[in-house]
């Protein structure tokens, strides 16, 4: 911002007290925290400040072995058994709980990920005991889902959950699994592991029985030994395309059953009867909410030719007022990429943009000394064929595409491998409707991006996965 | 030593959110199930199933209008209240209907268990009745039910807690607002429950009761014209249904008849049974083309 009219922000940043972070934290198994049998362990960091927030337990096979056998036992005796009506007060009270402590956990969230605490505490915390409150209520209504006149639990799942939702994606997974009577081993991602853990402690407070959750940390060998574990019945996994097929690869010839949400490279169609105002809202909305660390992320703009100019105007122009910088700032709106390891990819498929011959435009932002940041940047003259057109780049990166006809804008927005989710930005009704019906992706969004509810199945078509998260139909992957 | 001397409750009506005594000035004998006094109910008039009317249709635009998520919350937080006041519940309908204690609190234990039920149905009712229709043409059509709007309810007259909780919670669960007329001989813990509602975010208008007699103040209820829908389970005598639902018909009020001459068990799973006859369905048609 530039001239009379530019005012400073006052920081305004939230607090940290609110938070009681150990210095160590063990595996959550059995209802107990326990160090790892071979007691290794990493670190977690902020990633705005490179700070260490906590030492972690890295859990090996044989943790991860106990914990299966721990939510075995769990389902066996316990949580299969139970009625339905009685899961669901258990669901009931994790849902109270975690709007309780909402707050903490919004800052935990925001100090172990580096997301806005705007955005965790507005967006995050409110989905999370939404999530739990939806599917509490399912637990007892099991046999009117439409799933079949009696449908049964597959016992234990083991769920590994990506950094970049942390709470939520445990709650997407863990919510519907314990609604439907199983029981689950789950492994957050190792950048992001503070709020799982802390959710043990919701589950103790709640008076969940031993067994039911476990919470094991630890990278992708971690991981591994869960989802290949032969004694889990179901594997849910949300992350990368290519460890998806890993897992797909992995489980293949085996009874379990698996449910994927994998990458996207959506995208997000702008007509020229839009209300560009509206759109370019959504297009900001749609690549740099949570730092464009979003499968569903709206990272390729289609734009109708004709309206091009003016909308890329209006969006650098708006861009240029975006805050970046300290996420625990109430007035953040983008915060700190979660990893060296994620900002180190972000650079290099960025600098393949440039190489390929497309332009680059970085909003004008100071970025902080220390931690990882990127600054919201688009590239212009994008063909299809670059790979930053192609590629999910998972970063505060938009890629810039033109239209003529809807039949092309079409052709476009299908032109990849994934089928997350799209976008579509119109005055005219019936070109909604036309376009959601020819788009392949689990989600359309129309006039508006990145909207999420536990009623609303989420999901994708192609590479981005199979089955769904959310609604009725996400009862699905938890029952027989 | 003196004892010291109970301090006893007046039972009221319960219309708008406040606890009004009948218009008429007029009260009737409640006695327990060993046949001892134990209040003077407030007997409703015409007026006062009026007032209710009213009442229930100022509070039902809003109600409907909050979000499914909402309402849930809402109605959850009925089951919150309900358990802390346990004890009380357990006297009174042990009281009410002689029940020994360990059958009074399976009671009321049931009775909070169908609240939390029906809290859960209301983000989700829409999802079981209601479905895309895949028309033969190039529109989109979609069937969503919506509340109805005001519903009377002659609730049951031998289970004044849990038939009552089982046959008002779906009506406002799913987004109409209610004018009850409690149990004729056990009334007293409908206000009760009334004392809750009135402390539980949920808005004045949503539930009201009424005491008094089916006979003189249903009649009242299924003839007028600003009630969509009457449920006439508690309505014992089948001269008196067949003269509602008939009053009722000038109206084309939705009309639910009493179970006849099987008792229900009010204890039995609730099914869907109830959730789906106080909605309309609404159906959606739009064209899809460039």
């Amino acid at each position: 911002m530039t001239g009379p009219m530019s005012f400073d922000y006052a920081p305004a940043p939230e607090s940290r007290s609110v938070v009681d972070l150990r210095s160590s934290y063990g595996l959550f198994i059995d209802g107990k925290f326990a160090d790892p049998a071979d007691a290794r362990s990493f670190k977690t960091v902020n990633p705005a400040t490179e700070e260490v927030l906590a030492e972690v337990g890295e859990a090996g096979p044989a943790d991860v072995d106990r914990a299966v056998t721990a939510a075995r036992r769990a389902h066996t005796k316990v949580w299969g058994p139970m009625p339905g009506r009685e899961r669901a007060k258990y669901l009931f009270r994790i849902a109270r709980i975690v709007q309780e402590r909402s707050r903490e956990l919004a800052v935990a969230e925001t100090l172990d990920n580096g997301k806005p605490i705007r955005e965790s505490r507005d967006s995050d915390l409110p989905l999370v005991a939404a999530w739990f409150f939806y599917y509490a209520g399912w637990a007892d209504k099991l046999e009117h889902a439409g799933l079949g006149a009696d449908p049964r639990p597959l016992g234990v799942a083991g769920q590994v959950i990506p950094w970049n939702f942390p709470l939520m994606m445990l709650a997407w997974k863990i919510a519907p699994a314990l609604a439907c009577g199983n029981t689950v081993v789950l492994k957050p991602a190792e950048t992001t592991p503070l709020t799982a853990l802390l959710f043990a402690d919701v589950c103790r407070q709640a008076d969940l029985p031993p067994g039911v959750v476990n919470i094991v940390t630890g990278a992708g060998a971690t991981g591994q030994a869960l989802v290949e574990h032969p004694d889990v019945d179901k594997v849910a996994f949300t992350g990368s395309t290519p460890v998806g097929r890993q897992i797909a690869r992995a489980v293949a010839g085996s009874t379990k059953r698996v449910t994927l949400e994998l990458g996207g490279k959506a995208a997000n169609v702008v007509f020229d009867d839009a209300p560009l105002d509206q759109a370019v809202e959504g297009i900001v909305n749609g690549i740099f909410f949570n730092q464009g660390h979003v499968c569903c992320a709206g990272s390729r703009l289609l734009v109708q030719e004709n309206v091009h100019d003016e909308v890329l105007e209006r969006l650098k122009r708006r861009m240029a007022t975006l805050r970046v910088g300290d996420p625990l700032d109430k007035n953040t709106d983008v915060g700190a990429i979660n990893s060296a390891e994620q900002l180190a990819r972000i650079r290099a498929l960025t600098d393949v943009g440039d190489a390929e011959g497309a332009e680059r435009w970085s909003a004008p932002c100071e970025l902080p000394a220390h931690g990882y940041w990127f600054a919201p940047t688009l590239f212009t003259g994008v063909s299809q064929a670059h790979r930053i057109a192609r590629e999910e780049i998972f970063g505060p990166v938009l890629s810039v595409l033109t239209f003529r006809t809807p039949h092309e804008a079409v052709a476009k927005a299908n032109n990849t491998p994934y089928g997350l989710s799209a976008g579509v930005w119109t005055e005219k009704g019936s070109r909604i409707l036309w376009m959601a019906e020819r788009l392949r992706a689990g989600v359309v969004w129309a006039n508006t991006f990145n909207q999420f509810d536990p009623a609303s199945p989420f999901g994708g078509y192609r590479e981005s996965g199979y089955g769904r998260e959310g609604g009725r139909q996400g009862l699905a992957g938890y029952l027989a | 030593m003196s004892e010291r001397l109970d301090v006893r409750k007046t039972y009221k009506l319960f219309i708008g959110g406040a606890f009004p005594r009948s218009e008429s000035g007029r009260s009737y004998v409640v006695n327990d199930a060993k046949g001892r006094f134990w209040a003077n109910a407030a007997l409703a008039s015409r007026k006062d199933a009026r007032d209710a009317v009213v009442a229930a249709r100022n509070a039902q635009p809003g109600w409907a209008g909050r979000t499914g998520y909402n309402r849930g919350q809402v109605l959850y937080r009925v089951a919150e209240l309900l358990e802390g006041r346990r004890g009380q519940f357990v006297a009174e309908v042990s009281r009410g209907e002689g029940l020994s204690t360990r059958k009074a609190e399976a009671v009321v234990d049931a009775s909070i268990d169908r609240w939390v039920w029906y809290a859960g149905w209301t983000d989700k009712v829409a999802q079981v009745l209601g479905n895309a229709n895949p028309v033969a043409g190039p529109y989109f059509n979609l069937s969503t039910p919506e509340p109805t709007g005001v519903v009377a309810v002659v609730a049951p007259q031998d289970s004044s807690l849990l038939g009552l909780v089982s046959v008002a919670a779906p009506v406002v669960a799913t987004g109409s607002t209610v004018v009850v007329l409690a149990s004729e001989t056990a009334p007293l813990p409908a206000i009760t429950l009334a004392e809750v509602l009135a402390t539980s975010d949920l808005p004045g208008g949503v539930v009201n009761m009424l005491t008094g007699r089916a006979a003189e103040v249903a009649p009242w209820l299924a003839t007028h014209a600003d009630v969509n829908a009457i449920d006439l389970t508690g309505v014992g005598d089948a001269d008196l249904a067949g003269d509602l639902e008939a009053d009722a018909a000038g109206t084309l009020k939705r009309v639910r008849r009493p179970a006849g001459a099987k008792t229900a068990d009010w204890t039995d799973g609730p099914g869907t049974d109830r959730l789906g006859w106080t909605m309309e369905i609404k159906t959606v048609w739009h064209p899809m083309g460039v």
